[in-house]
């Protein structure tokens, strides 16, 4: 952003950024930072989608996109940089193509990986803002300890069904006073088991939309000096009563990143930190070690014409989207229904992947000495994969 | 009667109710009355201590205010108390 003075525009550019430089206060000045600026988004997912159409139309000069994810239909509803014909192909190099062809005039790099403690501090140290677009709180943490100790503005948003946040974390204003960041926040992510699954993790698609444009908003100000940045502030959206509230963020003396002698000063693992077991080497040894059953195997027991019960731990709006067959007794009710679940004969439990099964066997198992129960590996999205492809994915 | 506002994620165990109307005079009293009432709410909310955990702000107004400290302060009629949870978005779970 140091180069903005030496910034030349060509006639075509001119055109494409009339209407900002016909603002008085953003203005030629403006829009030369904005060209100088480099700004990455990490995640191009419901909130990326949006705010990095916004930063390309508006011509930021390098964009940096990080992701590893290939497109998938679920993911149509909010993500509006891509298309149903997009589904199976790399985020990033669709997100490219779309932004390129929104404006020819900059400069799209992407990095095709998972941001990692590894990588963080390489990618995030080529640009000047950073955009946290990401689902989960093990990158959050570590796209907020990276931006610190690389002194790299974090703008973040996040989401969950109707409601979204808002903040820019470890800005520093003209005066060198530096913001809060997200650690003085929330200091310690949710446990796992607290984290909502699958069956509750949905979002109102246009969600993200409102809260991703925000983030370009305030990615745009911090470039180009316009307004005052969302630091020491917490924004919050609910979309069902159309409740907007600002709260304020204050630092906390023990943010372990602060102070003359801050007690973390490297990049450390954040899924442990999270609670979560490394996927690193032994993935497979998960506490949830519970017996498993292959679809082409379950498939194989009901050809073979052994009698077998088929649990089915979902929700019911997820029965409707797709379903094979299973007795319905979701995750939070299956304590208050074990009658229902025989002990003489071999019992599948399904789930949408697999993960709110295993959880059912292992209450089962430790708390009603359940010893017949098999998680079905990969849930009704395998079923659908490999034996029935008639049953939707979701 | 102040108001408690209550997050999305904590509603499933409000029956979806988005606030909680209390007429106690006290923050640490309403939050008493507040989980007591939801006991899922209790369990996701409070350590074994009763301290509000590190993942959920409370505020009042636009001031973050700590109950376990606060117990002094005093609630009036159109006092809106927010519990604010950190929210990451997304579906991310254990691997399996």
């Amino acid at each position: 952003m140091n180069t903005w003075k030496d910034i030349d525009f060509s006639n075509d550019e001119l055109g494409h950024y009339s209407r900002h430089l016909s603002i008085p206060e953003f203005g030629m000045e403006g829009q030369k930072k904005l060209k100088a600026a480099k700004v990455v988004a990490v995640g191009t997912g419901g909130l990326g989608a949006p705010m990095l159409q916004y930063l390309a139309a508006a011509g930021v000069g390098t964009i940096g996109i990080v992701d590893f994810d290939k497109i998938e239909a679920s993911n149509l509803h909010r993500q509006i940089l891509f298309g149903s014909s997009d589904v199976g192909r790399s985020k990033v190099e669709v997100a490219k193509e779309r932004l390129q062809e929104i404006n020819p005039h900059i400069n799209i790099q992407i990095h095709e990986t998972r941001l990692t403690s590894e990588n963080a501090l390489e990618i995030l140290d080529q640009y000047d803002v950073v955009a946290d677009g990401t689902d989960n709180f093990p990158t959050r943490y570590l796209i907020n300890d990276a931006c610190v100790m690389l002194d790299k503005p974090n703008v973040h948003g996040s989401i969950f069904q109707f409601e979204g946040q808002l903040s820019v974390f470890n800005y520093v204003d003209e005066e060198e006073n530096r913001g809060p960041n997200y650690r003085d926040l929330f200091p310690e992510p949710p446990p796992p088991g607290l984290v909502p699954d699958c069956a509750e993790a949905g979002v109102l698609g246009v969600l993200p939309g409102i809260i991703g444009c925000l983030q370009a908003s305030e990615v745009i100000k911090i470039i180009t000096g316009i307004g005052q940045p969302l630091s020491g502030e917490l924004f919050l959206f609910d979309a069902q009563d159309f409740s907007t509230r600002k709260v304020n963020v204050t630092k906390n003396e023990d943010n372990p990143l602060r102070g003359e002698n801050p007690e973390i000063t490297e990049l450390i693992d954040y899924e442990a930190f999270c609670g979560i077991p490394s996927t690193n080497g032994e993935q497979k040894e998960s506490k949830s070690e519970v017996p498993e059953v292959t679809v082409e195997q379950y498939q194989s027991w009901l050809d073979s014409g052994e009698e077998v019960q088929l649990i089915d731990v979902r929700e019911p709006y997820e029965v409707e989207i797709a379903e094979m067959g299973g007795e319905l007794i979701p995750l939070d009710t299956v304590l208050n229904k074990t009658d229902k679940i025989s002990r003489d004969k071999k019992v599948v439990v399904h789930c949408r992947s697999g993960v709110r099964s295993a959880k059912a066997i292992n209450k089962l198992q430790e708390e009603y000495d359940f010893d017949n129960l098999y998680n079905l590996k990969g849930g009704i999205l395998a079923w659908s994969e490999k034996v029935d492809e008639s049953i939707p994915q979701y | 009667m102040a108001k408690i506002i209550i997050p999305t994620p904590l509603r499933k165990f409000t029956d979806q109710n988005r606030d909680f109307t209390t007429d106690k005079q006290t923050l640490s009293d309403a939050i008493d009355q507040f989980v007591n009432e939801y006991p899922g709410v209790k369990e996701n909310m409070l350590d074994d201590n009763g301290n509000v955990r590190s993942y959920i702000k409370i505020y009042i107004g636009d001031e973050e205010v700590n109950p376990a400290d606060d117990d002094t302060t005093e609630l009036k009629a159109d006092t809106e108390i927010s519990i604010v949870p950190a929210i990451a978005g997304g579906c991310y779970h254990l691997p399996l």
